[in-house]
């Protein structure tokens, strides 16, 4: 074989196994999500959203587990995202190339992709040992924590989109600099904003360490979030690792759920965005 | 009078004084609130900012105090010894710190190539029109929340894996010189190999999407030169666009590496819970992480919980390293564009 | 006699100037980029109620030249000038400057045309809310009046709803003249409002010019000499950052005092 015909097997063999990489990870996708839903499915009754969890062995719902989640969730938004936006309007209108700025960009990355279990320890130290209980508090605040850096990164970038001349025609009608920003420069890419905090509530809804160490979990219905709280992530943990089979079942209908909210934010996020930046 | 000077545009002889009219409308008051406020409004966006740089800090720190009673007790052979008993209160890091490397370098063996051939794919063999669903579907594999693929990995897969893979895996590598003792046990689909595999399924999305993102990014204008030449596209993507993108394709790898590094869910269900470091792949172990999903909550004494935390505390320095290598290259990279090899 | 030789007497000369006085009187200007000297010893004035234009080939400092006369470099650090603008008795160019409160009195019209993301009537409203309170019955008035003055208001008066966003190009500009005017300042500022439009909107918009210098001082930079010959009453020539000409338009397209003058407007360079 002459060398032209080896170099064309080579190309025909490497095409043919990055199509078969693409295949891999397709079948993948579609074989978690179809158990997913499949197993999700066979669980799925209105019983889910009406009743609370179960003690081991007897039937029940995951009503406690979702709104718990919802109000974890729910709060760790709040709290993430003014951080996030400010911090975000810092970097991009501010502080810009200061030492300051680009220190903080850097530890925002790191705080990124920082492992999740490991902000559930921080909260356990800084509150939940020192209150002496598990909260619902201290789970929104690990969830903060994980959220905020996202909704910096995606402010900031957003921010930086916005062209100079807009900036400078606002400036030029003699508005204070707040001004600008708040009601000039950040409204131009709100959409791209939202986008942003909607992505950092998709991430945080499916986080279950964090959770693990902070709201932990409770049998009862409770919206006292002072209290351990129940939440899907960990109760779908505790279900599935469990010998129980109504539990497991419990189990893979809250992985559903949350599947469900994920991809469904995930979506909006993304059609969201691709109006603002489509236009 | 003198003419108008054409080297300036003053016109001689008005005295500027004389004709200034003050006319100053009417402002309302609060003028001096605007400076005010404005400044309110930048420091608080400063002091927002320094909160993000806080929280890395007081994260450190927090550990650091929170382990510290397991250091002083154990001191650097923490690191080094292979021992787990809550009874007679001896811990060592080892077998947890084992299995994280493991599992990591495993998932990273097998997504590193998938993810490079799924990013060769979007990138030069997909019709145009697929590209966007394909990526997106990619994207949303990143998307599933880790507890999914956690049981999924140990209801459907591990089942699966056991039954046919690492029979499989056994009967070909079983005899091979250095293989064979990683691929000897009971085939129960559980353990650290299973654990691995996993992840990496977790990981593709996440390196592909980045190498997706760095492939993109080359100009068309070199590719194009090469094809000029007659090379394949193999071979542009092996000598063309791979060199040029080299910089940020490590620097995904390592995010995806951090990523394996912490991860809890994906790996806890199915690594086994067992403080071991045995040759084979197919035991069960534990990594950092899904030692501490296990055990955390049940620690009851200080000195256990101390050396729980010691190994969150080393999990973070970990991924904090790899991560601020994986920015220091990516950023290099947005600096060098267009830089040769 | 013809109107040539009773401006060129020296007696009529003078009534005339001092019936206009120099809205902004610009003393040994020099500005710097950083290191790099943009402006060099400019020495000019910007005539009350009449139209200056700044013409020159790129990069002669016309548009720094502009953005000096409100501040606008001061949004960027390495950016500084120095010597004197005297504008409303002091100078501008100084450090005790009300940044803000001299851009409401001296605006400005941009190359590209930059509606704010938000509806036309809040374009207007905006900057007049920042300086004034008015009812919302007032504040309905000065829309219209503003979107008047601009030749914009019957084109969209029943859309005021809109995104400023979803104009043409012509009108977006136009709708930034708007909001120039509507906050009552006493300088406008133009630079290359027409460049990025065609024709019609061009001409459209140099009526508008011509209107609008009965009300306020008009600056304007423009690389379109005869756009400068059409609409400016008073003209300078710049070059490297220096004042080549200055003088009445007609004078300096006609009978320009500098070789180097007539060598750009005759394009034999530029």
């Amino acid at each position: 074989m002459n060398l032209y015909d080896r170099r064309l097997l080579k190309n025909r063999f490497n095409l043919v196994m990055s199509l078969a990489t693409m295949v891999f990870g397709l079948f993948f996708l579609l074989w978690i999500l179809g158990v997913l839903f499949y197993k999700g499915f066979e669980a799925l009754s209105p019983t889910l959203f009406l009743q609370d969890t179960p003690p081991p062995g007897a039937a029940g719902g995951l009503r406690n587990a979702i709104v718990g989640s919802v109000m974890i969730v729910g709060l760790a938004t709040l709290i993430s995202t003014p951080i996030g936006i400010m911090a975000g309007i810092y970097l991009a209108e501010y502080g810009r190339d200061t030492w300051v700025a680009r220190v903080t960009r850097f530890v925002n990355d790191i705080l990124l992709s920082a492992p999740s279990i490991v902000i559930g320890l921080f909260i356990y130290s800084v509150v939940v040992a020192r209150t002496g209980h598990f909260s619902g508090w201290a789970g929104s605040l690990a969830l903060a924590v994980i959220a905020v850096p996202v909704v910096v990164r995606t402010t900031e970038n957003m921010l930086l989109l916005v062209p100079g001349s807009l900036r400078e025609a606002a400036v030029a009608m003699g508005a204070p600099m707040s001004t600008v920003i708040l009601k000039v420069t950040l409204r131009a890419v709100r959409a791209g904003v939202m986008t942003g905090i909607l992505l950092a509530v998709a991430r945080v809804s499916g986080e279950t360490a964090p959770l693990l160490f902070t709201a932990l979990n409770n049998q009862f219905f409770t919206v006292d979030m002072s209290a351990p709280m129940a939440n899907l992530p960990v109760v779908i943990f505790q279900f599935a690792m469990s010998p129980f089979r109504e539990w497991q079942e419990l189990a893979w209908a809250g992985a559903l759920l949350i599947t469900l909210s994920v991809l469904i934010i995930n979506i909006v996020a993304r059609s969201l965005f691709r109006q603002q930046s489509g236009r | 009078m003198a003419p108008p000077n054409s080297a300036t545009g003053v016109l001689p002889s008005l005295p500027l004084d004389d004709h200034r009219v003050e006319r100053e409308p009417p402002r309302p008051h609060g003028r001096a609130m605007a400076h005010w406020k404005d400044r309110l409004f930048e420091h608080a966006t400063l002091a927002f900012a320094l909160l993000v740089l806080a929280m890395l800090f007081a994260i450190l720190l927090a550990l650091v105090v929170a382990a510290l009673p397991a250091m002083e007790k154990f001191g650097f052979g923490f690191l080094t010894t292979n021992v787990w008993n809550p009874v007679t209160m001896q811990f060592g890091a080892l077998a947890p710190m084992y299995g994280t490397l493991v599992t990591s370098a495993i998932a990273l063996l097998i997504a590193v190539p998938v993810s490079f051939g799924i990013a060769l794919f979007l990138t030069e063999m997909c019709p145009v029109w697929l590209r966007r669903p394909l990526g997106t579907a990619v994207e949303l594999l990143a998307a599933i929340p880790s507890i999914i693929y956690g049981m999924w990995g140990l209801f459907v897969f591990a089942p699966y894996f056991g039954d046919y893979i690492q029979p499989a895996l056994t009967r070909v590598f079983g005899n091979v010189w250095i293989l064979g003792p990683l691929f000897q046990g009971a085939p129960n689909g559980i353990g650290v190999l299973s654990a691995g595999v996993i992840l990496s399924v977790m990981v593709i999305p996440f390196i592909a999407s980045v190498m997706r993102d760095v492939f993109e990014i080359v100009p068309p204008v070199l590719k194009e030169s090469a094809y000029g030449v007659g090379a394949t596209t193999w071979e542009v993507v092996w000598n063309v666009v791979l060199p040029y993108t080299r910089v940020g394709v490590i620097g995904g790898v390592m995010l995806g590496l951090g990523r394996a590094l912490g991860e809890t869910m994906a790996v806890t269900f199915v690594i086994g819970n067992a403080y071991r470091i045995s040759p084979s792949l197919f035991d069960a172990g534990n990594s950092i992480a899904s030692a501490l999903a296990n055990e955390f909550n049940e620690a009851a004494d200080p000195v256990h919980s101390a050396a729980l935390l010691s190994l969150g505390l080393l999990l973070f320095v970990l991924t904090f390293i790899v991560l601020a290598l994986s920015r220091l290259l990516l950023s290099q990279l947005a600096k060098g564009e267009g830089r040769t090899t | 006699m013809n109107d040539a030789t009773l401006v060129a007497r020296p007696e009529v000369t003078h009534q005339i100037r001092s019936r206009t006085e120099p809205k902004m009187a610009i003393r040994g200007l020099d500005f710097f980029y950083g290191g790099f000297q943009a402006l060099k010893n400019i020495n000019l004035d910007v005539l009350d109620k009449r139209v200056t234009a700044f013409i020159g080939p790129s990069g002669c400092g016309k548009s720094t030249l502009l953005r000096v006369l409100n501040r606008m470099y001061s949004l960027y650090p390495g950016q500084r000038a120095t010597g004197e603008v005297l504008f409303a008795g002091q100078n501008i160019v100084g450090s005790k400057v009300d940044l803000n409160l001299l851009r409401a009195k001296v605006g400005m019209v941009f190359q590209k045309p930059t509606p704010f993301p938000m509806s036309i009537y809040d374009n207007i409203a905006f900057g007049v809310s920042l300086y004034e309170r008015l009812t919302p019955r007032a504040m309905d008035e000065r829309v219209e009046w503003a979107l008047s003055k601009a030749a914009l208001w019957r084109e969209v008066k029943d859309k005021l709803k809109q995104s400023g966003m979803a104009l043409s190009g012509g009108q977006q500009q136009r709708l930034c003249i708007a909001r120039a005017v509507a906050v009552h300042p006493e300088v406008v500022l133009f630079d290359e409002p027409t460049s990025a439009l065609d024709p019609i909107s061009t001409a459209k918009i140099e009526e508008l010019i011509a209107e609008l210098k009965h009300d306020y001082t008009i600056a304007i930079v423009t690389h379109n000499m005869q756009q400068a010959a059409r609409v400016s009453d008073f003209t300078a020539y710049m070059y490297l950052g220096e004042l080549v000409e200055y003088g009445e338009t007609d004078q300096l397209f006609l009978r320009p005092r500098e070789k180097a003058t007539e060598d750009y407007i005759t394009g034999r360079f530029g």
